[in-house]
């Protein structure tokens, strides 16, 4: 070897050692890592911005993958590789709780954060719908009561919403709305659609006969081109909105009221999507939104618990809190206590 | 039409003939010269229309976002407010919100006051917090600051709300449009330059929210990148053009090399998921593991290109360096790659152009994520900017639509002053044999 090659290796070696010397690798991470919902995303960004800005932690890191791919990476195993929180716009279901049984997540603390609606938004050039959650089934479903009578389902033959009820406007059926992959369309499906095929005696008789079936007909959705799976990007079913005023969009609350200028919640069961009706229960198509969090982690990850007392602090979930502001419902008094005191003892989930 | 008789009449008819049909034949061909230049032109015309269409586009809804609004406030640094012991965690909001009660003594009751506070960025305090921490003498001091105000004043300043819509629908109510109106008469309101747009990092409050996170976790991707996919994407050519033998092995690995260059992009973003986060465990949304991801993108588009560049340099240097006494490996070292270097340069830019713009692959490995942090290091987490618009496009704050798009200029401006660097690379080293 000539003495220019030691040279060059050596700066080599000594430059790569550099650029990684100042850095720590995964082995002992010093920032929190937090993935999972779309929907509650918005809220814990906020949250985590807000910790980083007030206390000398880092600001945690917050991906938004889904909810169910939120728990998949979540129930994967205990350890820095792994993310110490997840969101989820709904509970986390028994075969997810298995699982992280399984690979060793034990104690989880389920910590709901608040209340987030769906409305039906059209724009306001036309006037707002008044629709029933019956209607919604029936416009919708991909398999509804057959219109003669009976006890038979029959594919959804409703072209306009004059067909599906005669005191709705003679408009066609445009919905556009989330895809299945999305935590939205799951919670929409469960409050509008089944609440509206309970109201079919023989239907609602179904779930105790046969659940599977039951399922199937409240929350297939029709294909038949009624139904625009519009992607998750939000804003964009709002301008669609404002190009085609016969439209209707399905989406979160905070988009409604962050265009109040441009579009219009329908009103649901006589109800109209605003704040103060969201919160205290009588708008329908609303749902909780969770957290949930590792407990091991929450000792072992600088800042962990720190973060949990600014989410369930007052000025952040309370009534009059930052997160109300960006469109999150809050909970009412007695549940913001019980769950902050499920935090604070880091009680863990059983189910 | 040989007609080879010495007839006179004849002999000139068969002529005329044959140049009466190149004549007329003539016209036709003139005429579909003309149309294909013109379809050509047309062409031009075209994509320049659409290049044109997607610049002003983009700039029109963009160009709002370099000014921002800011009020100027009259601040008393309470002591009482401030106690020395914990500056940090002090009410600076407290400061902000007794400055525009003095300003605004009118407004009572909870509602109304909660109105006027939110006129104000939430960032000010924070601005208000790093004045006290540097200069710890204001304490007790009064002094004309200017804040940025929050998102829906900005938005109001510029334009984009109407006024004249009933008080529901709107995101100003009354009362805080006539302040914001009293504010104007006296010169209290303005847009300054945005420069917080270039010196902070990502936020969920569009008045405070950058993209130099995204460029600093942009720029150390592109830094592991080109460090990577340069020398071996060099080398892989040298030795399939100039080493290599010519066997079926040699094919095959041609064959793949051609089709991995046209794989779609998140396929490689699993790979790395994989490979690079499941099997080796390196740190999640780090640059080292989008470096490490894009430079398997780039290094077919970079082996193909320097492929061409090597078998552009005429057998006549290599036989001539072999004459002289030259052995391989210095025939290749000092004739064939320093000729066929602008080549593989150009082939580099353009590689490294496609990785600037590429946010697919990288959502696998995780680093399309909120983080407010502007990275240190290649392992600190990091987001680069397609993504950092991306994440901006889905949020409802009406502010972030200008943002969106003046970021993507900024991402516009840097493909353009890559690509011609190219250009310029390619037309100073070109040579002509």
């Amino acid at each position: 070897m000539s003495k220019r090659t030691i040279i060059i290796v050596t700066v080599l070696i000594f430059g790569t050692m550099a650029f990684f010397a100042g850095n720590s690798m995964a082995a002992g991470r010093d920032y929190i890592s937090i993935v999972g919902s779309s929907t509650v995303y918005p809220f814990a960004t906020v949250v985590a911005e807000q910790f980083g800005k007030t206390t000398s932690y880092k600001t945690p890191k917050i991906e938004s993958t889904g909810s169910g791919g939120g728990f998949k990476l979540f129930c994967a195993g205990v350890g820095v590789e792994h993310p110490d929180i997840t969101n989820a716009s709904r509970a986390i279901k028994k075969s997810e709780y298995d699982k992280c049984q399984a690979n060793g997540v034990t104690d989880i603390i389920e910590v709901k954060i608040g209340y987030d609606g769906i409305v039906l938004a059209n724009s306001k050039k036309t006037a707002p719908f008044q629709l029933n959650r019956k209607d919604i089934f029936l416009a919708l479903a991909k398999d509804v009561p057959d219109p003669n009578g009976g006890e038979k389902l029959v594919p959804n033959p409703y072209k306009t919403w004059k067909d599906v009820n005669s005191s709705l406007p003679a408009q066609n059926i445009e919905v556009l709305g989330p895809p299945p992959t999305s935590g939205t369309r799951d919670a929409f499906v469960e409050l509008a659609m089944e609440g509206g095929a309970k109201e079919f005696d023989f239907i609602k008789a179904m779930k105790k006969t046969n659940k599977n079936q039951y399922k199937a007909v409240c929350h297939t959705v029709r294909e038949d081109g009624a139904y625009i799976e519009a992607g998750e990007n939000d804003n964009l079913i709002v301008q669609k909105l404002e190009a085609n005023p016969g439209a209707i969009g399905i989406f979160g609350f905070s988009f409604l009221d962050q265009n109040t200028d441009k579009i219009q919640g329908s009103f649901v069961d006589g109800v109209q999507p605003t704040f103060e009706a969201i919160a205290d229960g009588q708008y329908p198509v609303s749902r909780p939104l969770f957290f949930y969090v590792k407990k091991a982690h929450a000792d072992a990850i600088p800042g962990v618990n720190q973060y949990l007392e600014e989410f369930t602090s007052e000025r952040a979930w309370g009534e009059e809190g930052y997160l109300s502001e960006k469109g999150m419902i809050p909970m009412p008094d007695a549940e913001r206590k019980e769950f902050r005191s499920n935090v604070k003892n880091l009680k863990p989930l059983k189910k | 039409m040989n007609n080879t008789e010495n007839t006179s009449p004849l002999k000139k008819t068969s002529v005329v003939r044959t140049m009466d049909i190149v004549n007329q034949g003539l016209k036709k061909r003139y005429a579909a010269e003309r149309r294909f230049k013109r379809l050509g032109f047309a062409a031009i015309i075209a994509s320049m229309l659409f290049l044109a269409l997607l610049f002003v586009s983009i700039s029109s809804n963009g160009y709002t976002a370099f000014w921002q609004t800011f009020m100027k406030i009259e601040v008393f640094f309470d002591p009482e407010l401030l106690p020395q012991d914990a500056l940090r965690t002090a009410d600076y909001g407290g400061l902000v919100k007794q400055s525009l009660r003095n300003m605004f003594p009118k407004a009572k009751g909870r509602r109304d006051k909660r109105a006027l506070y939110k006129l104000v960025s939430t960032g000010a305090a924070f601005q208000l917090r790093d004045m006290v921490l540097q200069k710890p003498e204001l304490i007790g001091q009064s002094l004309e600051v200017w804040v940025p105000a929050d998102d829906d004043v900005d938005m109001f300043i510029k334009g984009h709300f109407d006024r004249n819509l009933p008080e529901d629908e709107r995101r100003l109510k009354d009362n805080q449009l006539a302040w914001i109106d009293s504010m104007t008469a006296q010169e209290s309101i303005k847009k300054k330059i945005n420069t917080t747009f270039f010196t902070a990092g990502d936020s969920r409050e569009p008045e405070l929210a950058g993209i130099r996170g995204a460029v600093i976790g942009s720029f150390y991707t592109l830094v592991i990148t080109l460090l990577l996919s340069f020398p071996i994407g060099v080398a892989a050519a040298i030795y399939l053009e100039e080493f290599a033998p010519r066997n079926r092995w040699t094919d095959l690995i041609e064959v793949n090399i051609n089709n991995l260059a046209a794989v779609p992009s998140i396929v490689f973003g699993l790979l790395g998921l994989a490979v690079f986060l499941n099997f080796f465990g390196l740190p999640r949304s780090a640059p080292l593991v989008g470096g490490l991801v894009l430079t398997l993108m780039t290094l077919p588009t970079i082996i193909i290109a320097s492929r061409a560049a090597i078998l552009s340099v005429p057998p006549s240097i290599r036989e001539a360096a072999l004459g002289v006494g030259a052995s391989r490996m210095q025939v290749v070292a000092h004739h064939v790659l320093p000729l066929a270097l602008p080549g593989m340069l150009t082939g580099t830019i353009i590689g490294m152009a496609r990785a600037l713009g590429e946010s697919a692959p990288l959502l696998m490995i995780g680093m399309v994520a909120f983080i407010v942090d502007v990275p240190g290091g290649i392992t600190d987490p990091a987001t680069v900017l397609p993504v950092q618009i991306y994440l901006w496009v889905d949020s409802p704050e009406r502010a972030f639509v200008e943002r969106t798009s003046a970021a993507v200029m900024v991402l516009l401006a840097f493909l353009v002053a890559m690509n011609a660097t190219a250009v310029f690379l390619r037309k100073r080293f070109e040579r002509r044999w």
